[in-house]
């Protein structure tokens, strides 16, 4: 039995429309309903009325920016040395910065938290630092590996022929490696910065009650006002969306780099 | 008069992590304004010599000089040299413009102004916009791309590259513009225009040259001065012409241009025998010298059979163009002419050859030495192998007895494990075989020149790097790899000399 095109994305096309579309609907729906199902723009003026809700996505961008910087500054040279030395055991060392996402996240979470708990005594007291720990620990190698990517493929003749024109070794790094890296800074940023949004499990486990838009909306759910969570969904939706658009715009002269991102 | 040298190479030698020899011995001096080749096979060392006047390699000894100062160790940013790459290596991030400005950006100049009370001060300073807007200009203007300023760089064609890469290390006035075969990537018309355009650049802007290539022709067509560089060494220094008429040795000739490669042999006062006839030359060597005789394809004469001192029946005829290339068999020897005339295949015609196109040279290889041990079972070990010998030729008369111990003539059992010997094995005796395991020292071929009978091969061991130069008539490739045989009785064994120990 032979297939074409078309029938080889049936699968595919299923999936996209059960989970995808139709969700996207359902949220569409319940954002801009009330609890009765007429039409509204009731829970779009109280996310943005509340302090609560406002302070909950500074909190989030907050502490997502935070950990795409610290992943940013541990990873970049980390990958550097990995990708651009000589090392001969250099993809051991990889492997080794790769493994943790093989261990199972509570798992690696629930060590971190006793560690913390060694360290600190009381975790409940930093809760942002925690946090902040906590989703670098996670993310790590999702900035690791894009960096290191696009740092492997720079041609060292590149680096020499700065060198040759006069630049010094700050200079080269400045002008050729570091805008040269841009599209694996942009898609490590967007694979940190985004999940980082949301991820409230690590929170959750590290004692850090304070809500961020994860936490929000589960919140939400959970005491059933399905209206308010969608809206909040919605407007991360967008949010994301936005991020995606100017990141993109940075990485646009690198098709290497969009075709990671989207 | 070293101050006329812009640059100086004293003794350089480079070796690399690995152990690798990659340049040995290597004296150069290069007079400002000069364009100088290094022209060697892939491999020879000639791209390392480049990368250590760039700067991207220090040397492991010697010193190199630029206009009388060493610069051996001065990294590349601090050497007034700049380098056109093989792959151009062009910033993918930038346009042609700040490709082009990305030297004159970095660069500081000392400029000097007057203060208020007249005095006059310097200050180190950059390049104003309208300074490089001007020079980049200027660069573009000089590669003929005029115009292209704002082009990415993933939009050019490769010669388009190319004169943006030039454009790129001639913008900032070095003192010295390496290339390393930057034509490499383009194709034969593109390349044969560049050529003409890169004299003519090098002649306008005075800036001197030095050009990497394994194209022969490209270094003949360009240079003022050739490098021919084989296997880390430097084999000659000249001009394009005497490169090509006063080759010094038979891998310069063979290497520069077609030749015909004979042995020979000096029978008298500026006579010399080859190819079984005996012709007048002007090179002078003792009578009685083995000699490498080189006769370039266009230095014989086709004339009436029996008139020239060589006689021979055409085998084949091909039309190059400007010329006719004829094979002519002459007895065992093959010899290549290149004639306007047409010679007839089947025909016997007569070959005449001039004094002044005969090329004697002293020959490099004409017997393998080496210095080898006795095993504990008679064999010999040398050049990285160990073959079998004949014992009993190191003492006349002397014999094996049964357990293997030599018994001299006067009844003396000696015990030879261990004993130093010095070895000699002649070219002819040594065949190569495919088979690993026939010979007893394995290696792979790395050079072969053709001697109108036969061919000179050089087969170099893996492990010590030993050479064993081998003259034999079949046909092998460079890179084969291949065991060496040697027959008993080929190999003479003579003892060294006592040490003192």
């Amino acid at each position: 039995m032979k297939f074409n095109r078309k029938q080889l994305c049936i699968p595919y096309a299923v999936f996209l429309l059960l989970f995808v579309i139709a969700p996207l609907f359902v949220i569409l729906y319940y954002a801009f309903t009330d609890g009765e199902g007429q039409f509204t723009f009731e829970n779009l003026v109280s996310f943005f009325s509340s302090t609560n809700t406002i302070g909950t996505l500074v909190y989030s961008f907050a502490l997502a920016i935070t950990t795409t910087l610290v992943c940013l500054a541990i990873a970049y040279p980390t990958a550097y040395i990995l990708a651009r030395s000589g090392l001969k055991k250099k993809y051991a060392l990889l492997l080794l910065f790769i493994m943790p996402m093989w261990i199972n996240f509570t798992l690696r979470i629930t060590a971190l938290k006793e560690i913390l708990t060694a360290i600190e005594g009381n975790i409940a007291a930093y809760p942002f630092l925690n946090s902040v720990i906590g989703m670098t620990y996670d993310f790590m190698p999702f900035m690791i590996l894009p960096l290191y990517t696009s740092l492997q493929k720079l041609d060292n003749s590149l680096l020499e022929a700065a060198r040759d024109l006069g630049a010094n070794k700050f200079k080269v790094f400045m002008r050729v490696t570091l805008p040269l890296s841009v599209p694996g800074i942009i898609s490590g940023i967007t694979m940190v910065l985004l999940p980082s949004m949301t991820n409230y499990v690590v929170l959750d486990m590290l004692y850090n009650s304070t809500y961020i838009m994860g936490s929000l909306i589960g919140s939400f759910f959970n005491h059933y006002d399905w209206n308010n969570g969608s809206m909040i969904s919605l407007i991360l939706l967008v949010i994301i969306f936005i991020v995606t658009l100017v990141t993109n715009r940075f990485s646009d002269k690198d098709d290497n780099g969009r075709g990671a991102i989207l | 008069m070293t101050d006329s040298n812009i640059i100086e190479l004293i003794d350089v030698r480079k070796v690399f992590d690995d152990e690798t020899v990659a340049v040995d011995n290597f004296n150069l001096q290069v007079k400002k304004g000069e364009f100088v080749t290094f022209l060697g096979p892939s491999g020879c060392g000639k791209t390392t010599t480049l990368r250590m006047i760039a700067g991207f390699d220090l040397p492991t000894s010697g010193k190199i000089l630029l206009n009388g100062k060493d610069i051996s160790n001065l990294p590349p940013n601090k050497r007034p040299v700049n380098t056109v790459f093989q792959k151009y290596a062009l910033f993918p991030h930038l346009n042609v413009y700040e490709n082009i400005a990305f030297g004159l950006r970095l660069k500081r100049v000392v400029n000097t102004y007057k203060n208020d009370a007249g005095d006059s001060y310097t200050k180190k300073e950059r390049l104003t916009k309208k300074e490089i807007d001007a020079k980049v200009k200027k660069a573009l203007e000089i590669v003929d791309l005029e115009g292209f300023e704002k082009r990415s760089i993933g939009t050019l064609s490769g010669g388009q590259q190319q004169r943006v890469a030039i454009a790129r290390a001639i913008v900032n006035e070095p003192e010295i513009l390496l290339l390393d075969e930057p034509l490499g990537a383009l194709d034969l018309k593109m390349r044969k225009e560049m050529q003409v355009e890169l004299k003519n650049m090098h002649r306008r802007l005075g800036i001197t040259f030095i050009y990497v290539t394994h194209d022969q022709e490209e270094a003949l067509t360009m240079s003022d001065k050739v490098v021919v560089i084989n296997d880390g060494d430097i084999q000659q220094i000249g001009t394009p012409t005497e490169i090509y008429n006063e080759p010094v040795n038979t891998f310069v000739a063979d290497f520069i241009g077609e030749s015909n490669i004979f042995n020979g042999a000096v029978v008298g006062k500026l006579k010399v025998k080859f190819c079984g006839a005996t012709f007048d030359c002007v090179d002078d060597f003792e009578l009685n010298q083995l000699v490498d005789v080189v006769v370039r394809p266009e230095d014989i004469i086709i004339c009436k059979p029996g008139e020239g001192q060589l006689k021979g029946k055409v085998v084949s005829t091909v039309f190059k163009g400007v010329h006719y290339e004829i094979t002519v068999e002459v007895g065992r020897y093959e010899i290549i002419i290149q004639s306007t005339a047409y010679a007839e295949p089947g025909k016997v015609i007569g070959m005449r050859v001039e004094p002044d196109g005969i090329h004697l040279m002293k020959p490099v290889y004409t017997i393998n030495r080496f210095e080898g041990v006795i095993t504990k079972n008679n064999t010999v070990e040398f050049g990285d192998g160990e073959f079998e010998c004949d014992v009993t030729s190191l003492y006349p008369g002397s014999r094996l007895d049964d357990e293997g111990y030599l018994v001299t003539a006067a009844g003396e059992k000696l015990d030879l494990t261990g004993t130093k010997v010095n070895v000699e094995v002649d070219t002819h005796a040594i065949t190569m075989s495919d088979d690993k395991d026939e010979g007893g020292a394995q290696g792979t071929i790395i050079s072969m020149i053709y001697k109108g009978d036969h061919y000179r091969y050089i087969v170099r061991t893996e492990e010590n790097e030993e050479d064993y130069v081998i003259s034999c008539p079949d046909m092998w490739n460079t890179d084969d790899f291949v065991s060496l045989v040697i027959p008993k009785e080929k190999i003479k064994l003579s003892l060294k000399p006592a040490e003192n120990d």
